[in-house]
């Protein structure tokens, strides 16, 4: 009996300690001041700051560093100013900037708007967003301008994208959506 | 084997009470089909190409809903025709000054709907048809998923019941052996017979005996501070090593459902990964990219796993993540509006290096063109994000002497790639050999 009351005590010892390992908790550190950034992490917790965190809306009436302004208002006026609008990039070098907005398009619009631009994505085959346009659609009409704006803006229920692709970058992946447009249309 | 054959009817239950809902459904079609000028199915497929992107049937969207779109025109006086001439042209509808026209374009914060010219009259009399054609969603769905949820509670029920039993019986058995026990003795006793109990000579104990042998005793100690160091070294080599660490989020975010089966790349919502330092968490906005349109988790068209099931993976469930997605971003499902009243979601950071190390994505994800997985493992499985990487120092050094830089098309290396090569005599060199192990690289 004497024994078994030892065994039991083990085990409970042995218990306690296993539930200690928790996949929601972060482990010990040797020396949290060498782990722990002095500075404001990303996204850290702030009480000071307005937003109570350390990322937050640019000021207003401000431009970042290395940011242009876009001319064009949204809405639908400035939608046809912005359609006359050439791209800006330099034309001896259209292939690299293609092969780079080749690259870009499969990563934030073929999800939806398909590899070859016909709308028909991962997304919309398994029915999940629907009615997304064939970029040849004669309706719609869409220039390079045109593109760059609704990337910009975003357009009914396409949000916009200007904070995952920078401005050459949203160049690039409107000159190769025309390439598309060509091809299909061709 | 029992339990197997068990859920293997259930299923197969599922199955036919689906296939019959389905044929049922399928059955309403056919007779509305009928009964319309248009044809249903034909302007079914039109919609979701050219009008779902903007308008549902049951719910307001960026436009307004269009279940019976005609009998509602009608009843505004607005005939087919005008019909015809909004979808093929409306911003010429709103400019020769009609009534309603101007009321539903300021109705709907001036969103100008796209001219469908290519949109015959037969094309929009089918899509007319479809509209007309009462949705036969709600009807359907409710009986699977009733079948569906039984099915699962049903499954957990079950196995609790045959433990509790196995539980019940092994208990009744050891009483019962103790039961015996006792009255075999009893009986021994009344025949006479003396149940002799072990013996308890005086021998000498045996750690007495332990200690007499000093060599045993040598032996022992070495062996037990060796087996002492091995789990304190253990032990303390797995200090500020976060392995396996998966906090509970806020939302319950699955990476499976985003990155497995829907396909998303990881870089579609990862995008600063590509051009800095950090590997950001997405703001709200990215994920309202998606789910401005997807309001509801409708799943695999197979329905939900057991698996999901068992885990209380449901489509309502999911659904109710999307729900606290839109409290969050504060998205006013009813009106297709943002309140303006945000809370931001507080993310519990997984991956996270210490303070003294440098780390940067851009260079490993954009220049060497390194797969995420590499890293954070098959990510796209994981219903619920855990670190899949120790993230140790040694971890990373291993990596950096068995990977070859990524020198193809990258004008950068050309010189120091020439250069080295001919020093070290190799053809490709590895980032160690390129100078990736060097402190001062990660630690400054």
């Amino acid at each position: 009996m004497k024994s078994f009351i030892k065994i039991l005590v083990i085990v409970l010892v042995m218990v306690s300690f296993t539930s200690c390992a928790d996949k929601n908790g972060k482990n010990y550190q040797y020396m949290p001041n060498m782990y722990e950034s002095v500075g404001y992490e990303t996204y850290q917790k702030v009480d000071f700051l307005p937003s109570g965190m350390e990322a937050g809306i640019p000021v207003e009436n401000t431009i970042a560093r290395g940011k242009m302004p876009y001319k064009f208002a949204n809405g639908p006026e400035g939608k046809e100013l912005a359609r006359l609008q050439l791209s800006p990039l330099d034309s001896l070098n259209t292939e690299a900037n293609l092969a780079v907005g080749a690259e870009l398009y499969t990563i934030y619009c073929g999800i939806c708007h398909g590899s070859k631009g016909d709308g028909n994505g991962n997304l919309v085959s398994r029915e999940k967003i629907l009615g997304v346009p064939n970029y040849s659609d004669v309706g719609r009409n869409i220039t390079v301008g045109s593109t760059y704006h609704t990337i910009y803006y975003g357009l009914n229920s396409m949000g916009s994208y200007a904070n995952q692709l920078n401005e050459e970058e949203r160049w690039q992946v409107s000159e190769y959506v025309m390439k598309l447009k060509q091809d299909l249309t061709k | 084997m029992k339990k197997v054959t068990y859920r293997n009817q259930f299923s197969k239950v599922l199955g036919v009470s689906l296939l019959v809902c389905l044929f049922f459904s399928a059955n309403l079609f056919s007779q509305d089909e009928t009964t319309s000028a248009g044809d249903a199915v034909k302007g079914k497929s039109l919609f979701n190409q050219n009008c779902a992107a903007c308008h549902s049937l049951a719910k307001k969207m960026t436009g307004p809903a269009l279940a019976n779109v005609e009998t509602r025109l009608a009843e505004e006086g607005l005939d087919k025709e005008w019909i015809y001439a909004w979808i093929k042209n409306s911003s010429g509808v709103i400019a020769s000054g009609d009534a309603y026209a101007n009321k539903i374009y300021n109705e709907y914060n001036k969103a100008a709907m796209t001219a469908f010219p290519t949109l015959s009259n037969a094309d929009i009399d089918d899509i007319l048809a479809y509209t007309a054609a009462p949705p036969p969603a709600p009807v359907t769905p409710a009986v699977a998923t009733a079948v569906t949820t039984g099915d699962a509670q049903a499954n957990g029920l079950s196995n609790e019941i045959i433990l509790g039993a196995l539980v019940l019986v092994f208990g009744l058995l050891v009483m019962m052996l103790f039961m015996v026990n006792k009255t075999l003795t009893r009986i021994a006793e009344a025949n006479g017979i003396a149940v002799e109990k072990e013996a308890s000579q005086k021998r000498t104990p045996i750690w007495k005996a332990f200690v007499k042998n000093q060599f045993l005793v040598l032996v022992s100690v070495i062996f037990l501070l060796l087996s002492g160091a091995y789990f304190a070294y253990g032990w303390m080599m797995q200090v500020g090593v976060d392995q396996g660490y998966a906090p509970i989020q806020p939302i319950h975010y699955s990476h499976k459902v985003h990155a497995g089966d829907n396909k998303i790349e990881c870089k579609y919502c990862h995008s600063s990964a590509r051009v800095s330092k950090h590997s950001g968490i997405p703001s709200l906005n990215v994920c309202m990219n998606c789910h401005k349109s997807i309001a509801e988790y409708s799943g695999n068209p197979e329905g939900p796993s057991a698996e999901d099931l068992a885990n209380g993976y449901t489509n309502e469930f999911y659904t109710g993540e999307i729900k606290k997605l839109y409290a969050a971003v504060g998205w006013d499902e009813e009106n297709q509006k943002y309140t303006g009243e945000s809370k931001p979601v507080e993310w519990v950071r997984i991956h996270n290096l210490p303070d003294f190390a440098y780390f940067n994505h851009s260079q490993h994800v954009s220049v060497a063109g390194i797969e995420c997985q590499t890293c954070h493992g098959p990510v796209e499985e994981m219903e619920i994000m855990q670190q899949f990487s120790p993230l140790t120092m040694g971890w990373c050094i291993n990596c950096h002497r068995e990977t070859n830089v990524k020198v193809e098309g990258n004008e950068y290396y050309d010189k120091i790639h020439a250069e080295l090569s001919k020093k070290y005599g190799v053809e490709s060199l590895t980032a160690a050999q390129m100078g990736g192990l060097e402190c001062g690289k990660c630690h400054y």
